[in-house]
């Protein structure tokens, strides 16, 4: 082991013993070398055939000064200041309180609190200030998402009965077929986000990601329910998609944020519980339990970041009102929810097709419309929208629920 | 019209245009007007400098000699003015496997010896003349086998130097010549084991490239050239990856004094009697 220098002493002496710099010797090289200042010396020995010629050879490459040593292997190195003199900077701070507001493009792919080499590539990440995306909340919400992951296929009996007759069972096939799409819309939206994100804000991208491969498990979970009795899905309308594009192409990541994890995953959230509570089989009940406890985390991350957003941006409230306001406009012309998605919600709320129970069907059908819209408005409120406001921009909300 | 220094280099790499593009964004940044012309040979770069195509050349060691030669055949003088600091100090060596018969310089007598390009300064003229110094003339006292990657290139193409050395591994050589910063990378690479093969002979040290002018370059911008170029720091890093590209760390003066074995080469083997005829 080399020992430490006296400013204007003694040389670092280094033994190599019997390796040569292309068995590892350059490791202890250059451990020695950072031990000694600018133009201080290390003497190298060692009984390697080659070691002479491997320092030459070396310390010329690197911009080392060598001295041959006189009569025997070796020879000593002189530090210059070009020895790992490539400047650094840190990548802000490990912990939450060491995220920066506009982490620089050359910090890249680099951990928080990496030292990072000046003169790298300036990535494209589009998403860089934290105002707009940040919220202190993310890692406790990434936590509880990996430690709430399930297994589709042994949290869910799939073994259990299906009792209920074939045109019920159309119902339940129609109402997966809408929440698939709308859950691939799921996916999709934050997918497209986790590629613009400067990785500086790990939190938010870990959740993201998460929040992505949560859809990919509810896509899995409401196929294999919708397949169980069939051979193919239901309808996919126009209205339903026009809904959804609307999410997909919008490029603001505070709007997106809010159409869908705020106010779609918001009403999305109490549907679920309308099917856990109305679906006519076990494991019906069951995708929407466990897809519910999965999207309750991604409106609690929309919630936690755009509020934190507003409170830094005084005009993101009318941003996001104008954002309601002008996908209200863009889907005004088309039918909203399917058709038969609204029916196949009455009939699995019936429970049959007498005229009482349709009645009721349709009555809980309606309760579920009123709930979606206070979930809304307790949301809007949150952040930081006067109630009347709230209750405007909710009835504003598309028909898709989504 | 301001005038624009140009220089000569040759492109033996595709990262050739990547290196020269970014020293022409340095030196434009640094107010000199620069601008330069690639070659695919030394010769003809050597032949373009002298017919006043460029105003420096990025010369290797072979080209230097014959750019030095060929002024002085015509009443004119080449000038070194700047080089890397990994162009100074080089060597060869003359690598054997460790089960041959071949541990010193006499034993390569009637053996096969593997060498780089024919023009290699570092792979073959330099190596060839230790061998001949020492009393073994190629061809007459031992084989010569040559892989002739990028003639026209000097070597600067390392696959000579490879292919020399996987011969050695694949038996079809008894020795290769390589230079001493390769034997590093070729150990380490795998390309030539050192727990199978050691150094039979080595080179006195010599120097590799540097940038030549004749006596009739532009004196003030080749000044302002010199000045940048000694200035430029491995610590920027906006021209830190341009030295990395490029091999050195620093540039420093130009010197002569590293070239008496190759001149000694090329006189013996009359290596550039066609070219300067």
């Amino acid at each position: 082991m080399p020992s430490s220098p006296e400013p204007g002493g003694r040389p670092v002496e280094i033994d190599l013993e019997g390796i040569g710099l292309d068995e590892g010797g350059e490791v202890l090289l250059r451990r020695a070398l950072r031990r000694v200042p600018s133009g201080g010396e290390v003497a190298v020995k060692g009984v390697h055939p080659e070691l002479t010629l491997h320092l030459r050879a070396w310390a010329r490459g690197e911009g080392i000064g060598y001295r041959a040593c006189e009569g025997g292997a070796g020879g000593t190195l002189v530090r210059t200041d070009r020895f790992e003199s490539m400047p650094v900077e840190r990548a802000g701070g490990s912990g939450i309180e060491g995220v920066r507001d506009h982490p620089p493009a050359n910090w890249g792919l680099a951990g928080r609190s990496a030292q990072v080499e000046l003169g790298g590539p300036a990535f494209d990440f589009t998403l860089i200030d934290k105002a707009e995306l940040w919220a202190d909340d993310a890692a406790r919400l990434y936590a509880r998402a990996t430690a709430a992951q399930w297994d589709p296929a042994t949290a869910i009996d799939w073994s259990a009965e299906i009792e209920h007759d074939e045109e019920i069972e159309d119902a339940v096939v129609q109402v997966m077929t809408y929440l698939i799409e709308n859950e691939t819309a799921a996916l999709m939206v934050p997918a497209r986000f986790i590629a613009r994100l400067h990785p500086h804000f790990r939190e938010v991208m870990q959740l993201l990601a998460m929040q992505a491969a949560e859809e990919a498990r509810h896509i899995e979970v409401f196929t294999r329910r919708a397949l169980m009795r069939r051979d193919c899905l239901g309808l996919s309308s126009t209205g339903g998609q026009a809904s959804l594009k609307t999410l997909i192409d919008e490029p603001d990541f505070a709007l997106a944020s809010f159409l869908l994890s705020v106010m779609g995953e918001g009403s999305f959230l109490v549907l679920l519980d309308f099917l856990q509570r109305h679906g006519p089989d076990s494991i019906t009940r069951a995708v929407a339990r466990l897809a519910a406890q999965d999207e309750a985390r991604h409106v609690a991350f929309g919630l936690a970041h755009l509020r934190r957003h507003a409170a830094e941006d005084p005009g993101l409230l009318a941003r996001l009102s104008n954002a309601m306001h002008r996908r209200h406009a863009e889907l005004a012309e088309t039918a909203g929810l399917n058709r038969r998605v609204f029916e196949g919600l009455t009939v699995m709320a019936a429970g049959g097709f007498s005229p009482a129970s349709i009645a009721q069907g349709h009555a809980r059908v309606m309760q579920l419309q009123a709930d979606m819209d206070h979930a809304r408005r307790v949301s809007l409120s949150r952040l930081g929208f006067a109630d009347a406001d709230a209750a405007a921009l909710s009835q504003l909300h598309t028909r898709n629920f989504m | 019209m301001t005038k624009t220094l140009t220089l000569g280099a040759v492109a033996y790499d595709p990262k050739v245009v990547t290196i020269w593009e970014g020293f022409k964004d340095h030196f434009a940044a640094a107010g000199l007007p620069f601008d330069y012309i690639l070659y695919s040979n030394y010769e003809t770069q050597v032949l373009g400098h002298l017919a006043g195509h460029v105003d420096v050349a990025w010369n290797s060691p072979l080209a230097w000699i014959e750019a030095e030669r060929l002024a002085a055949k015509a009443g004119r003088r080449a000038s070194a003015i700047a080089m890397r600091d990994t162009d100074r100090d080089l060597t060869s060596v003359i690598v054997a496997r460790k089960d041959s018969a071949i541990a010193a310089l006499p034993d390569i007598r009637g053996k096969r010896v593997a060498v780089g390009a024919a023009d290699s300064p570092q792979a073959t003229l330099i190596p060839l003349e230790l061998l001949a110094e020492a009393g073994l003339a190629p061809e007459r006292d031992f084989e010569v086998i040559h892989f002739n990657i990028g003639l026209g290139k000097h070597g600067d193409h390392v696959g000579g130097e490879r292919d020399a050395a996987r011969a050695l591994m694949a038996g079809e050589a008894d020795a290769c010549c390589i230079l001493d910063a390769n034997r590093l990378l070729f150990a380490r690479e795998g390309t030539l084991p050192a727990a199978a093969t050691q150094v039979v002979a080595e080179t006195a040290p010599f120097d590799h490239c540097n940038f030549t002018v004749l006596d009739d370059a532009p004196a003030e911008l080749v000044e302002r050239f010199v000045s940048i170029l000694l200035a430029m720091s491995f610590d920027d890093p906006a021209v830190r990856p341009l030295l990395e590209m490029e091999g050195l760390t620093q540039w420093l003066p130009g010197r002569t004094s590293g070239y008496d074995a190759l001149n000694r080469a090329v006189d013996r083997t009359r290596f550039l009697d066609a070219f300067l005829a």
